[in-house]
C-alpha cells in the first residue's frame, strides 16, 4: 500500500460539474441545439419482419414546412454497425441507414425532417408504405434453423470470423475450453445441472437518446450527441455516410445517463444524413417509447450450467452453454456472448476443467446491445445460482463454499493464460458482508408474524477493468499561459464523475489544488483518442494515462524551473506552486514559469501527452447479500436489506464510488424483481413506457448498504480498479437465492414476480 | 393564443399554441432546467411549482398557467443551491438530468411537511425517478438538509 498521504486521491470531492447540472444549467444536447434546427421524426415499421414493396412520400412532401423525407432509396449502400467498439469492430456490418427490409417492430422506414415536430408528424401520416409481411423469428430458442432467415442479404460482412452462420440465424458462435470438462465431471462426486433465463432489460436512462447536427464554417459535419463513445460515433458515421472521418467532429456534452445504452449509436446517423442533405442544422430526440422499443436492451439468454465438485467441496468443473438473443441486428453479439464466461469462470480456480460454448442468434425483435455488466450479469446469475444449489447439495454454507473455492491473490486461473491475480479482497468482502447482513442468525430463513417468511441469499461477482490488449486511453495536460492546467481527455463522463476523478489524479501527481485544473473532454477535434466510457475502462486506463502525462509534465516543469534558476533539475523540488532550489535561495512560481515559457521570448508551451493500454484487465469484486420477505399468501417479495461489499482497489473518490455502487445495485434489484422487456405474439414490444416497464422507485429498494474492502492493484492508478459495471451483477442471483431460502421456490426466469413465486408454491403443496 | 402569467416573480405575456404543454413553453422561453423524460407523467423530471405547489409541467396545458404563478429552479436559486450543495457533497446528483425536478420537489416538501419521518420523505418524493443513484444518497442528502435523523 502507498504510505504517502494523498491530498486529492482518496477524498470525497464533489463532482466538478455537479452543482451546475444539479441546478439545471444548460449543458445537455437539447440545451445546446440551435433553435432553428430541423426536427426529425422516424416512420417505423409496424411489422416484425417485412419487405417494403413500395413507398410513396409524394403527399407528405407537399406539407408546408417539410424539408425532406428520406427512404432506403436515399442512403449509401455500405453496411455498418451501430456498436461502439474499437476498430476492427467484432460486430457484423449488418445494417444500412434505411433498408427495403424491416427486421423488427420499430425498425426505421423513413426519416422526416421538418420545421417543427407537429409538421413532421403530420407528414409522417401521409407516407404510404406497402409491405410484404414475412414470418418473423420471435422465439430465440427456435431461431437456429428457423425457416425464416433474418439476414438473407449477400453484402453482410464481418471484420473477422465471429462464427457467423446467417442462413441459420447464428450471428456468432463461441467456444472456449480448458481441460476436459466431460471427463472431470464424470469424476466428480457432486454434479449440479440447471438452466437459467436472464431476461432482456432496458437501460432506462433518464435522458433519452438524442443528437444535434450542423455543418461548421468549413462544411464539416458537427455532431453533438448524447453518447458514451464520441470517437466510435465518428468512425461509424464515416462508414455509414461514406464520407471521410476527417470531415466529422463529434462532441459529447453532459449526458443524462448511459449504462451502456449509449455505447451503441442511435439517432446520430439520421440527423447527420439530413444535415448533409440539406446543409441545415438538425435535431433528433427519441421519445420514451422509441427509447424503449427502437434502440437496444440487455441480451436475453438461456444459460445451461453444469458444475462438478469433489467430496471435499472443491468445484472441479464448470460448463456453461449459452444461447443469446441479439435481436434484429448484431450489435455487441459476439463480445457479450464471450463475456458470459470471461467474467465468471475466473471466480473459482480450484477447477480442473472449464468450458463455455454457445451461440448468439438473430431474431425479429429490437436489437440487444451493451448494457452495464455486458454478459457478466447474465453469466453471474446462472453460475451463482448453480453454486448456491451446489452448496445446498453439499450441505456447506454458501459463504463457505465461496471462501473455499475463490481465486486468491497471486494465483492463476484456467482461462487466464498464466496471469497472476494482482489483487483481490473478495474473501474479506464475503466475510464482511455476511457479518453486516447477519447471515449466521438469518440463514436460511426466519418465520415472521402473519404470512411472512424472510430469507437471505448471496452471490459473488467480478468484472474486468478495461479490455486487455484492446482498450487504450490518452490524456494530454498543458500548462496554460495563466499558470493553470488544461486536462484534455477523450474519456466520456456520463454522470459517473470521471472528469472529476481524472482531475483528482492529475492534481495529485502535479501537486496542485484541484481548482487549478480545467477539464476539456469528449470532443473528437480537441480530445486525444479514447474509445469512450465502457468496459469499466475509464478509471483504470484513462486514469493511468493521466498519471503518465502528469508525471511527464511535472518533470518538464521542474526542468524548466531549474533552468530559470540556473541550477540542474536534481537541485529543485516543486512546493507550494513554485519550483524551489533544495536547501538554498531561489524559487520561481508556476505562474511565472508559465508566463516566461509561453509568452515573450520563451517560445515553449509545456505539455505532455500519454497513451495507456493494458495487457491485463484486473477484476474488481462484489459480494452481495439479500434479505427478502415473502408473503406466502400472495408470493409478493419485498426486499428488506441489500448489503454489497465491494473491492474496487483504491477508491479514488469514496463518495462517487459508493454512489456508483448503490446505483448499480438498485439497477440490479430492478432486474431481479421488476424489469422485463416483453413482446406480444406478433413481436410488438409491450413494455415501451414507464407505465408498463417498471424501474425501481424509492419505495421499492428497501435498505441498500454498501461497504468497501480495499485492495491495492499494482497495475492500476493509485492502486485502483474499476467499479462501474461489477456492481450490477449480484442482485439477481442473491435475491433469487434469498427467495429460495425463504419459501423453497427456485426462479429460473427473471424477474422474480409474485405470480411466479406463488404458482411455484402452489405446485409444491 | 396569449397567456399572462408570473414566472419566477416576473410578469410575462406569452404566445402559445392551444395544445402546448407547460414544460415545452418554459423550455422555449429559456428555462432549460425543465427536463422531460417519460411522456407518461411518471418520472418527475419536469417538476415546477404552480402557485407554490409542485406540478408536472409536461402534462399541464400551458393555457392552464394563465393567471398563475410558475416557479422553476431558476426562481428559487438560493434555496435550491443550499440543497444542491448537500446533494453534490453526497455525489447523489450523478448525471444531473433528474436533479432540478427532484430539487423542486424536495423544496416543496420542506415547505409542506414539518420534521417528516423517513417513510414520509420517501413517500413524498417517490414520483421522482432516478436511474443513476439508487436513491440512497439522495435520501442521505435530504435528511441532512432537513436536519432529521
Amino acid at each position: 500500500m502507498q504510505e504517502v498521504s494523498l491530498r486529492n486521491v482518496g477524498h470525497s470531492i464533489p463532482k466538478i460539474d455537479g452543482l451546475s447540472i444539479a441546478m439545471g444549467k444548460p449543458a445537455y444536447t437539447e440545451d445546446l441545439a440551435m433553435p432553428q434546427a430541423l426536427v426529425l421524426k422516424i416512420l417505423r415499421s409496424p411489422h416484425a419482419f417485412a419487405k417494403i414493396i413500395s413507398i410513396d412520400t409524394s403527399k407528405a412532401e407537399l406539407v408546408e414546412g417539410v424539408e425532406c423525407i428520406l427512404t432506403y432509396k436515399d442512403v449509401p449502400k455500405e453496411r455498418f454497425t451501430l456498436a461502439g467498439q474499437s476498430y476492427p469492430e467484432p460486430s457484423p456490418y449488418d445494417r444500412l441507414i434505411l433498408e427495403n427490409v424491416v427486421r423488427y417492430v420499430g425498425d426505421e422506414v423513413a426519416i422526416i425532417a421538418a420545421v417543427d415536430e407537429k409538421t413532421a408528424l403530420k407528414a409522417m401520416k401521409l407516407i404510404n408504405v406497402e409491405y410484404e409481411v414475412l414470418e418473423p423469428v420471435l422465439d430465440f430458442e427456435k431461431a437456429i434453423g428457423h425457416p425464416s432467415v433474418v439476414h438473407f442479404e449477400e453484402d453482410l460482412t464481418c471484420n473477422f470470423d465471429i462464427g457467423l452462420h446467417k442462413e441459420q440465424n447464428i450471428v456468432s458462435s463461441h467456444e472456449q475450453a480448458v481441460g476436459d470438462v466431460e471427463k472431470v465431471l464424470k469424476d466428480c462426486e457432486f454434479i449440479v445441472e440447471d438452466v437459467y433465463y436472464p431476461q432482456a432489460q432496458a437501460h432506462a436512462m433518464m435522458e433519452t437518446y438524442r443528437s444535434f447536427t450542423y455543418q461548421d464554417h468549413m462544411g464539416r459535419l458537427v455532431v453533438v450527441s448524447s453518447t458514451q463513445v464520441p470517437f466510435h460515433i465518428k468512425r461509424q458515421l464515416a462508414r455509414a455516410l461514406q464520407i471521410p472521418a476527417a470531415k466529422i467532429r463529434v462532441i459529447k456534452p453532459r449526458i443524462g445517463g448511459g449504462f451502456g445504452g449509449k455505447q451503441t449509436g442511435a439517432g446520430d446517423v439520421f440527423a447527420a444524413l439530413v444535415t448533409l442533405r440539406t446543409g441545415k442544422p438538425a435535431m433528433i430526440i427519441y421519445d420514451r417509447q422509441e427509447t424503449f422499443s427502437c434502440t437496444t436492451s440487455r441480451h436475453a439468454m438461456r444459460i445451461k450450467v453444469r458444475l462438478g465438485a469433489d467430496a471435499d467441496g472443491f468445484i472441479r468443473a464448470i460448463d456453461l452453454e449459452v444461447l443469446s438473443d441479439t435481436g434484429a441486428y448484431g450489435e455487441h453479439a459476439s463480445t457479450v456472448l464471450s463475456c458470459v464466461g470471461e467474467y465468471t469462470l475466473p471466480l473459482y480456480n480450484k477447477t480442473k476443467a472449464v468450458r463455455i460454448r454457445g451461440n448468439a442468434v438473430y431474431t425479429n425483435k429490437m436489437p440487444a446491445g451493451a448494457f452495464r455488466g455486458y454478459g457478466a450479469t447474465q453469466g453471474t446469475f446462472a453460475l451463482e445460482s448453480a453454486v448456491n444449489k451446489l452448496a445446498e447439495r453439499l450441505a456447506i454454507d454458501p459463504t463457505e463454499i465461496r471462501l473455499k473455492n475463490i481465486s486468491q491473490k497471486g494465483e492463476t486461473f484456467l482461462t487466464g493464460h498464466g496471469v497472476q491475480l494482482g489483487s483481490t479482497a473478495l474473501d474479506r468482502c464475503i466475510k464482511k458482508g455476511r457479518e453486516m447482513v447477519g447471515w449466521k442468525e438469518k440463514f436460511p430463513r426466519q418465520t415472521m408474524s402473519g404470512a411472512k417468511i424472510r430469507g437471505v441469499g448471496m452471490a459473488i461477482t467480478m468484472q474486468g477493468s478495461g479490455i486487455a490488449n484492446i482498450g487504450t486511453a490518452s490524456a494530454e495536460i498543458r500548462l496554460t499561459d495563466d499558470g493553470n492546467f488544461a486536462l484534455l481527455i477523450g474519456a466520456t463522463d456520463m454522470g459517473t464523475g470521471c472528469d472529476t476523478i481524472l482531475s483528482q489524479m492529475a492534481a495529485e501527481v502535479l501537486e496542485v489544488p484541484l481548482d487549478k485544473i480545467y477539464v476539456s473532454a469528449g470532443d473528437t477535434d480537441t480530445s486525444p483518442f479514447d474509445p469512450g466510457s465502457y468496459a469499466s475502462s475509464t478509471t483504470y486506463l484513462a486514469g493511468t494515462a493521466v498519471i503518465k502525462a502528469a508525471e511527464e509534465l511535472k518533470g518538464k516543469i521542474l526542468a524548466q524551473g531549474a533552468k530559470f534558476l540556473g541550477v540542474s533539475k536534481e537541485d529543485v523540488i516543486f512546493e507550494e506552486l513554485s519550483v524551489r532550489r533544495i536547501g538554498g535561495e531561489g524559487e520561481i512560481s508556476l505562474a511565472k514559469i508559465a508566463e516566461q515559457t509561453i509568452l515573450g521570448m520563451g517560445n515553449l508551451q509545456l505539455a505532455a501527452m500519454a497513451t495507456h493500454g493494458s495487457q491485463i484487465s484486473p477484476p474488481p469484486y462484489v459480494a452481495g447479500f439479500a434479505e427478502v420477505e415473502v408473503d406466502v399468501e400472495t408470493g409478493k417479495v419485498d426486499l428488506i436489506d441489500y448489503v454489497a461489499v465491494v473491492d474496487c482497489g483504491t477508491m479514488i473518490n469514496p463518495n462517487l464510488a459508493r454512489i456508483q455502487a448503490e446505483g448499480g445495485i438498485v439497477q440490479g434489484i430492478g432486474m431481479a424483481l421488476f424489469e422485463e422487456v416483453r413482446y406480444s405474439n406478433l413481436g410488438k414490444m409491450e413494455t415501451n413506457t414507464f407505465m408498463q416497464y417498471k424501474i425501481p422507485c424509492r419505495q421499492d429498494v428497501g435498505n441498500v448498504r454498501i461497504a468497501f474492502e480495499e485492495s491495492y492493484e499494482p497495475s492500476g492508478p493509485f492502486g485502483a480498479k474499476s467499479i462501474g459495471e461489477v456492481v450490477a451483477n449480484t442482485p439477481s442471483p442473491a435475491i433469487v437465492n434469498a427467495v429460495y431460502n425463504a419459501v423453497g421456490v427456485q426462479v429460473h426466469h427473471l424477474p422474480v414476480t409474485p405470480e411466479k413465486v406463488f404458482l411455484e408454491m402452489l405446485k409444491q403443496q | 393564443m396569449q397567456i399572462e402569467l408570473i414566472v419566477n416573480d416576473k410578469s410575462v405575456t406569452w404566445d402559445i399554441e392551444k395544445d402546448e404543454f407547460l414544460a415545452d413553453t418554459l423550455r422555449a422561453h429559456g428555462f432549460l432546467s425543465v427536463k422531460k423524460a417519460c411522456d407518461t407523467s411518471c418520472c418527475g423530471l419536469c417538476t415546477v411549482w404552480m402557485d407554490g405547489k409542485p406540478v408536472l409541467s409536461c402534462s399541464i396545458l400551458s393555457m392552464r398557467a394563465h393567471g398563475k404563478k410558475i416557479t422553476t429552479i431558476e426562481g428559487v436559486a438560493q434555496a435550491a443551491e443550499e440543497f444542491a450543495h448537500i446533494l453534490t457533497a453526497e455525489g447523489a446528483e450523478q448525471c444531473g438530468f433528474c436533479s432540478p425536478g427532484f430539487i423542486m420537489n424536495v423544496l416543496a416538501m420542506k415547505n409542506e411537511l414539518d420534521n417528516p419521518t423517513e417513510d414520509e420523505i420517501i413517500h413524498y418524493l417517490t414520483g421522482n425517478l432516478c436511474r443513476c443513484t439508487g436513491y440512497m444518497g439522495q435520501l442521505r442528502a435530504v435528511k441532512t438538509y432537513l436536519g432529521v435523523a
